[in-house]
């Protein structure tokens, strides 16, 4: 079909070029998130992420930290500036250049380097471009200039960010929160719509028709209704805000969908395995486990697929049916409600909070991506 | 008690509990109750085959009516009484509501949610899914927007408020806007139109969806219509939108629908974006603002966006009632 009548070269091109463009704009939002979860608060701040790869300017402020020595009536202070206790950490490569330096902090960068600068106390000051400095007082100084200067710094890519997250903001309770509330949620659906959807594609008992109707009716009744009736009754019989309640709550949300699914699939098993087997004298639960069961391992990995994103991306739930106490909060809770509040202004962190919340689906995504699609083909009402 | 075990234990409990009760109960129908031997044995295993559909069907039923059902008739109940929950107050939370400028920005907001968000989305699904169609890297590319299906929406906002930021250094827009000397801006405080920036979110997130659906019904289509077509000196075009749109127009429809009753329920975007502030509440975030305070409102909000998708849930019962004959 590749040379069929009517596709011509340039709308070859034309459709690669607008495929691309459309790909990269699909794209340019989470490789932001993504490359400026690497950088560290200052670079975030002087450079956007898309020139993360170049060098900065960015100001820094240090004490020229060299002894001073007396020569004849004039006291000298002599040394470079990249490597003041201050800064020293943030230029380990030797590659910076001094763009500007100053002596007042409003006023970083007001000199070029290698000029001769009079400080407050009354001292010379000269920085040059390669950060060695020399300060002469005709008084003893005691300790070295007080120096602000800007320099254009390598890109720093950390892992800070990370480290941040993981160990303080609670994070990282919140991460193992989401995965208690996520793997029960899951698991224990497919069971009761596993049979439930046996029953509904394989057996014949009054009512079938009606209770097929309910289930396509009720995977569309929206969340929201759901929320204060439940939570009233779990407060009720005791269950309160829990993770117990969640699971349950999960549970119930995702049947519908289950039973759907898992209904639309069985019945297009082969009826003749099925009908052999009752034959041979095969009990109905036999059946079930020993055929259904195996040869529906497509449908029930699509639905714990979307069970499991469906969850582990939730918020609505877990801010009604879990306790908005820090030790049970899930992470898409710790984002919305907390970092966002706390660390609004901090990027590196927000970035880094957020791609730590969608590593782990994006990784069931890319890797069972083939059952996820089966299940949006198989699920979506014909 | 550690969450984790706590969670193991659920684990186990839930399994071989369902697995425990189904083995359990059809050994109680078959050995017990209507046991398949003695004198009546025929009938026994016809009334055992009778029973046995509702042991399956039991777990499913019972949890779909407490947690779907039992909700929708206890919300439409509790939207009827006042805030405490001890006076009934008829129609009182919706003509309150109905008064509320708050909830009029809600609603008209939502309306745009439902028309732009599944227009935009369906429209740029079914653009890829054409385009990658015969590309040679067609599944690398669809796989690509197909990703942001896999984030939550409270991510996807984060990821957006990168995008959308104020500082031309952090928000990619603010700095095409620097570039060309305009002043910064903050585009979720642009009245009106932070709804559609919000909205963005939402049709970048669903857009793969609508592609996957809608590229596989685009391999549905019969081959010889498109040949025929192509002989009698159509343009790819006009095969496009002449042959090929129409004979899916059913999938499209389908993926319209779907991607509607979506928009109708997401908060996470608004929440986490504006808080529903500027001019931007939806109908679920709205909610949202009642939920632990006032009972009575939030049910009746709940109520209101139950009737918009009613229509949608009747016709998805039509649908599904038609393909069963």
């Amino acid at each position: 079909m590749d040379n069929i009548a009517g596709q011509n070269n340039a709308l070859k091109w034309a459709v690669n070029i607008s495929v691309l463009i459309l790909v990269i704009a699909w794209l340019i939002p989470t490789v932001g998130l993504f490359v400026s979860s690497f950088r560290d608060r200052d670079q975030i701040t002087a450079s956007g992420w898309w020139v993360a790869p170049f060098s900065v300017e960015l100001t820094y402020r240090t004490r020229g930290d060299a002894d001073p020595r007396q020569e004849g009536d004039l006291w000298i202070v002599e040394g470079n500036i990249f490597e003041s206790a201050e800064v020293a950490a943030e230029f380990t490569s030797g590659e910076a250049q001094i763009t500007g330096f100053g002596i007042l902090g409003r006023e970083p960068a007001a000199y070029a380097p290698g000029e001769e600068v009079e400080t407050r106390d009354g001292g010379m000051l000269t920085v040059n471009a390669d950060g060695s400095y020399v300060y002469t007082s005709e008084e003893d100084p005691g300790s070295g200039p007080r120096v602000y200067f800007a320099a254009e710094t390598p890109p720093n890519f950390t892992l800070d960010n990370y480290r941040t997250i993981l160990t303080s903001d609670g994070m990282d309770r919140a991460f193992i929160n989401t995965l208690t509330v996520t793997i029960p949620a899951t698991i224990i659906p497919i069971l009761i719509a596993a049979f439930a959807a046996y029953a509904l594609a394989w057996m014949d008992f009054p009512g079938r028709g009606l209770l097929i109707a309910c289930v396509v009716g009720l995977l569309v009744v929206p969340l929201q209704l759901a929320l204060v009736p439940l939570l009233n009754l779990h407060n009720q019989i005791g269950i309160g805000q829990s993770f117990v309640g969640i699971w349950l709550a999960h549970t119930g949300f995702g049947l519908p969908l289950a039973v759907y699914l898992l209904r639309n699939y069985m019945v297009g098993l082969p009826r003749d395995i099925i009908e052999s087997a009752k034959v041979d004298g095969a009990t109905d639960f036999q059946i079930f486990l020993k055929i259904i069961l195996p040869l529906s391992f497509p449908a029930l990995a699509s639905f714990a697929i979307f069970q499991f994103l469906w969850t582990w991306n939730d918020l609505l739930v877990a801010k009604v049916f879990l306790p908005s106490d820090e030790a049970s909060r899930v992470m898409t809770v710790t984002i919305a409600d907390d970092l966002l509040g706390s660390r609004g202004g901090d990027w590196g962190i927000l970035a880094t909070a957020a791609f730590v919340s969608i590593a782990v689906p994006l990784l069931v995504f890319f890797t069972m991506q083939r059952y996820l699609v089966r299940g949006l083909l198989a699920g979506s009402v014909k | 008690m550690s969450p984790l075990v706590q969670g193991a234990i659920t684990i186990f409990v839930g399994v071989f509990g369902c697995v425990g009760y189904f083995y359990a109960a059809n050994l109680l129908l078959d050995k017990v109750i209507y046991p398949a031997k003695g004198p009546n044995i025929g009938r026994n295993i016809n009334r055992a085959n009778a029973i046995r559909p509702w042991l399956f069907l039991l777990p499913a039923i019972l949890a779909l009516s407490i947690y779907l059902v039992y909700p929708v008739i206890g919300s439409l109940i509790r939207s009827m009484y006042n805030r405490a929950g001890n006076e009934f107050i008829g129609l009182g939370n919706y003509t309150s509501l109905a008064g509320d400028p708050e909830f009029q920005t809600a609603l008209i907001n939502n309306a745009l949610w439902a028309l732009v968000v599944p227009a935009a989305a369906t429209f740029f699904g079914l653009v890829v899914a054409q385009l990658t169609d015969r590309l040679s890297w067609g599944n690398i590319a669809k796989s690509l927007i197909f990703m942001p299906m896999a984030i939550s929406f409270v991510g996807a906002s984060l990821i957006w408020k990168f995008v959308y930021a104020g500082d031309p250094d952090i928000g990619i827009i603010n700095a095409i806007r620097d570039g060309m000397g305009l002043d910064p801006l903050d585009p979720l405080q642009l009245p009106f139109w932070n709804n559609f920036f919000l909205m963005v979110i939402l049709v970048w997130i669903q857009t793969g969806f609508a592609m996957v659906i809608l590229s596989a019904a685009l391999r549905g289509v019969p081959e010889d219509t498109i040949e025929a077509a192509i002989i009698d000196g159509a343009g790819p075009f006009r095969v496009f939108f002449r042959i090929k749109v129409p004979q899916i127009m059913g999938t499209i429809v389908v993926v319209w629908t779907t991607i509607t009753i979506l928009v109708l329920k997401v908060f996470d975007i608004v929440y986490t974006m504006t808080g529903g502030n500027f001019g931007t509440e939806i109908l679920p975030s709205y909610m949202m603002s009642f939920m632990f305070r006032d009972d009575g409102r939030a049910t009746a909000v709940a109520v209101v966006i139950m009737i918009v998708v009613l229509p949608v849930m009747i016709w998805n019962i039509r649908q599904a009632q038609k393909e069963m004959r």
